[in-house]
């Protein structure tokens, strides 16, 4: 058989039905194999749309998500979708095209060392140097990718390899003698978790990322009710716990919620569950929970007292782990009343610091307002996918995620571009749901080519631009901290005639339905008919331009000294 | 018999982990024989600021399996971190952090010291003290090899220094712990 036609038996053996990739000389042999392969292969019109589509498939999904580049160019255009899918703990494998064996080191015509160029932003990659390794390497792939901490795993296949003949049979073992992914947790550990909840009085649970990509969202959701505990989530986790929920705190960080940070602020306990304490969410990290003592859940035991030594650490799969505490915590037999003072705190922060802004002037109409006209419309049903800025911060504030993998969104390296293919991405594996993006006037136009993959593949997602004609996050710092010398944030897409690009005009170059929003007492019905109508929707919102997110913890402060 | 049903106090829980030992550590780690797994470790090493005394690379007894020896300093970084990092690679086997009292360390290091007819008679003299050995002889410069721990390797550079050192290579050290039990 030839190698490429293995490589699509082992991606059926692994349950693929759905790739994005861009073709070129050094993979020609695997896009011939795809001609007749019977996968779904989406045409991207740039390998970072490949990239992040593979991602927001793995994200709507579980899954792990797919992508194709030829060699050199190609792959380089993948970096950043590696690095963010590294950063974001993204299952996705990453397949290169590579020049021929005997042209590696030679500067051969579109070579690049992808291996060396990826090697930091990697969980793992392979360099296939025979042909019969491929089949095998695929599955080690999947698995290294898909299992424990999730990440990205790059797969470098020279030209001439994937063009032998390899005998095949499939895999059904892998073996990966260094790989051994803790999942259990320590029961000793996790008893002595139930002891101190049983104990703390102003315990708060603090959960990330991992609860989503664990699926342990049921099993957190049993412990926090069982518990009547408080709760909030990194920007990562939104969804998990339902939002909203009279134990539902919002968002902590940065742009949290007051309730949440002073909840952190103030907590005796802190019940981190699959979340790695990162700077957006610490502030100042001395000043981070400094009255608390840490549970620590994660699968990965290095990020487990990385930023701040843990009290309890618990290595292992939040999913077994949750609901063993939750059945030693039951044979406690805490007292809920011990927590009475403590939620009638967390109540009068939350009565005097709700979410909020003021309304817009002159029919204008505010960018927040756009969220929430958008969760009014779908009553929260729809994969909201988010660029990044701004938009991003109002689109996880405002829209109530009542189920984990509703939000899919670039946190940990903030990849403006994100936004427009990952809803391809998880269209592609949700067909059957609303996807909407949230995205900026200046993110949309860092992957705006992707708009021909959606006309091409009729792919039904609804763009909303929030439209400031700024960079409008970068303009924000520049006002609070950079005594407003507003320098290169000015998009000059707002406004009258001038205004460019003229996005309506722009989305019915590609053939798609574009359309302007400006009246902010409509917005809500002109939503709903732009999301009731087929197929696919182009829509800029012209919004206040100089709105900014608030509240706001400044960068390294304490969260006590939220401001806004 | 204890009732483990008894609440905890917060106040006795104690933080652990990320804690600076203050001292100098010998990680022996064993990787796959791989290429490019010992750039993985050194790039791994670089990207997350640790900062690597010695490392030496060598083969094992067993041809798919390489031995990394890595010494550091344990008051500037955490050795946890380190080693919790360093497992991630799916190409790191197993990592054993080596207990100076239970270990064998050694380092070879190659000195090249002018000399002239009568001080090459007094460096002879010292690297016989040393139990070292003098693998060259010019008119003008010798060669002596050292064979010890890194103590012992420095003290035989501060000796030899005023003769005028031309050239020093030391290899790093290699480990292995006492008594039956593998590394
Ligand atoms: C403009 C901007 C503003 C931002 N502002 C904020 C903000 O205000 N608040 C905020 O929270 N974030 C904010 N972020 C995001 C922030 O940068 C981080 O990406 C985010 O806080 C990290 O989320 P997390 O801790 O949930 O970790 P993730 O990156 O989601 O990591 C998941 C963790 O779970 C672990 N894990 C994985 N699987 C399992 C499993 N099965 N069992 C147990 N553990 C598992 C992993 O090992 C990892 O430690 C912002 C980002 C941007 C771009
Ligand atoms: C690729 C990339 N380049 C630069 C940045 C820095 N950056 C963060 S937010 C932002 C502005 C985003 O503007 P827009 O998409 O219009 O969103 P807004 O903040 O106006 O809602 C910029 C430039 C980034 N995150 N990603
Ligand atoms: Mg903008």
């Amino acid at each position: 058989m030839r190698a490429v036609d293995a490589i699509m038996e082992c991606l059926k053996a692994e349950g693929v039905d759905v790739v994005f990739g861009y073709p070129g000389g050094a993979n020609l042999p695997t896009y011939d194999a795809f001609y007749d392969a019977g996968i779904h292969h989406v045409l991207v019109r740039h390998e970072a749309g490949a990239g992040h589509a593979a991602e927001g498939y793995a994200k709507a999904t579980g899954k792990v998500g797919v992508a194709f580049g030829t060699s050199g160019p190609g792959a380089t255009n993948l970096v950043t979708p590696i690095m963010d899918a590294m950063m974001d703990s993204v299952p996705v494998v990453f397949f290169t095209g590579q020049v021929r064996t005997e042209l590696l080191g030679t500067d051969g015509f579109q070579e690049a060392d992808t291996i060396g160029i990826t090697m930091p932003a990697v969980k793992h990659s392979f360099l296939i140097t025979d042909p019969r390794e491929i089949p095998r390497t695929i599955h080690e792939a999947f698995h290294i990718a898909g299992t424990g901490r999730p990440g990205p795993v790059v797969v470098d296949l020279p030209m001439d390899l994937t063009k032998a003949d390899i005998p095949y049979e499939p895999v059904t073992d892998v073996q990966l003698p260094g790989y051994q992914p803790r999942t259990a947790g320590n029961a000793k550990q996790i008893r002595q978790a139930a002891r101190a909840l049983a104990a703390a009085r102003r315990p708060v649970f603090y959960t990330g990322g991992g609860v989503i990509s664990a699926g342990a969202h049921e099993a957190l959701r049993d412990l926090v009710r069982d518990g009547g505990f408080p709760i909030t989530s990194t920007l990562m986790g939104l969804g998990a716990y339902p939002a909203p929920d009279p134990q539902w705190l919002g968002m902590l960080g940065m742009h949290g919620t007051r309730a949440a940070n002073y909840a952190v602020d103030e907590a005796d306990l802190l019940v981190a569950i699959g979340c790695r304490f990162d700077d957006r969410v610490t502030g100042k990290l001395s000043e981070f929970a400094p009255r608390a003592k840490y549970i620590h859940i994660d699968v990965d035991p290095a990020e487990i007292s990385k930023n701040i030594p843990a009290h309890i650490p618990i290595v292992g799969d939040a999913k077994l782990i949750l609901p063993k505490l939750l059945e030693e915590y039951r044979t406690l037999d805490a007292d809920k009343s011990r927590m009475d003072a403590w939620w009638q705190r967390i109540h009068t922060w939350q009565d005097r610091h709700p979410l909020t802004y003021e309304p817009g002037e002159n029919g204008e109409i505010k960018p927040q307002q756009v969220i929430q006209a958008i969760y009014n419309v779908t009553g929260g049903e729809a994969i909201i996918s988010s660029d990044v800025g701004q938009h991003q911060m109002w689109a996880a504030q405002y829209f109530h995620y009542p189920e984990p993998r509703r939000w899919i969104n670039s946190g940990g390296l903030g990849t403006m571009g994100f936004g427009l293919p990952a809803a391809i991405g998880a269209q592609m594996g949700m067909p059957d749901m609303l996807n909407v993006v949230v995205t900026g006037d200046g993110s949309i136009q860092m992957n705006i080519q992707e708009l021909a993959t959606i006309r091409q593949e009729g792919i039904p997602v609804k763009v909303v631009i929030l439209n400031n004609g700024y960079l409008g996050m970068v303009r924000q710092w520049q006002e609070l901290f950079w005594n407003e010398r507003y320098s290169s944030v000015d998009m000059q897409t707002f406004g009258g005639e001038e205004a460019f690009p003229d996005f309506v005009k722009l989305a019915d170059a590609y053939g798609i339905r574009g359309l302007r929003l400006t009246e902010s007492a409509s917005l809500e019905d002109d939503l709903r008919a732009a999301f009731e109508a087929e197929g696919p929707a182009f829509i800029d919102v012209r919004v206040t331009r100089d709105e900014k997110v608030y509240p706001m913890i400044a960068p390294g402060e304490a969260a006590r000294n939220m401001v806004g | 018999m204890v009732d483990t049903n008894e609440l905890l106090s917060l106040d006795d829980l104690h933080a652990a982990g990320s804690v600076r030992s203050g001292r100098k550590h010998v990680l022996s780690v064993l990787v796959e024989n791989k290429p490019g797994v010992l750039t993985r470790v050194s790039g791994l090493f670089t990207r997350r600021g640790f900062n690597i005394d010695t490392l030496s690379v060598g083969p094992t007894d067993d041809e798919r399996i390489s031995r990394i020896t890595l010494t550091l300093d344990g008051a500037s970084q955490p050795i946890d971190q380190v080693t919790k990092q360093l497992h991630k690679l799916i190409n790191v086997l197993k990592i054993k952090d080596l207990q100076p009292s239970e270990t064998v360390a050694r380092e070879l290091a190659l000195f090249k010291v002018s000399c002239d007819p009568q001080t090459r008679s007094e460096i002879r003299e010292l690297a016989e003290v040393f139990r070292g050995k003098i693998v060259d002889i010019g008119k003008k410069s010798i060669i002596a090899e050292i064979t010890g721990e890194r103590s012992k390797i420095e003290a035989f550079e501060k000796l030899v220094r005023p003769y005028g050192l031309v050239e020093m290579i030391r290899t790093g050290e290699v480990a292995i712990s006492r008594g039956r039990e593998e590394t």
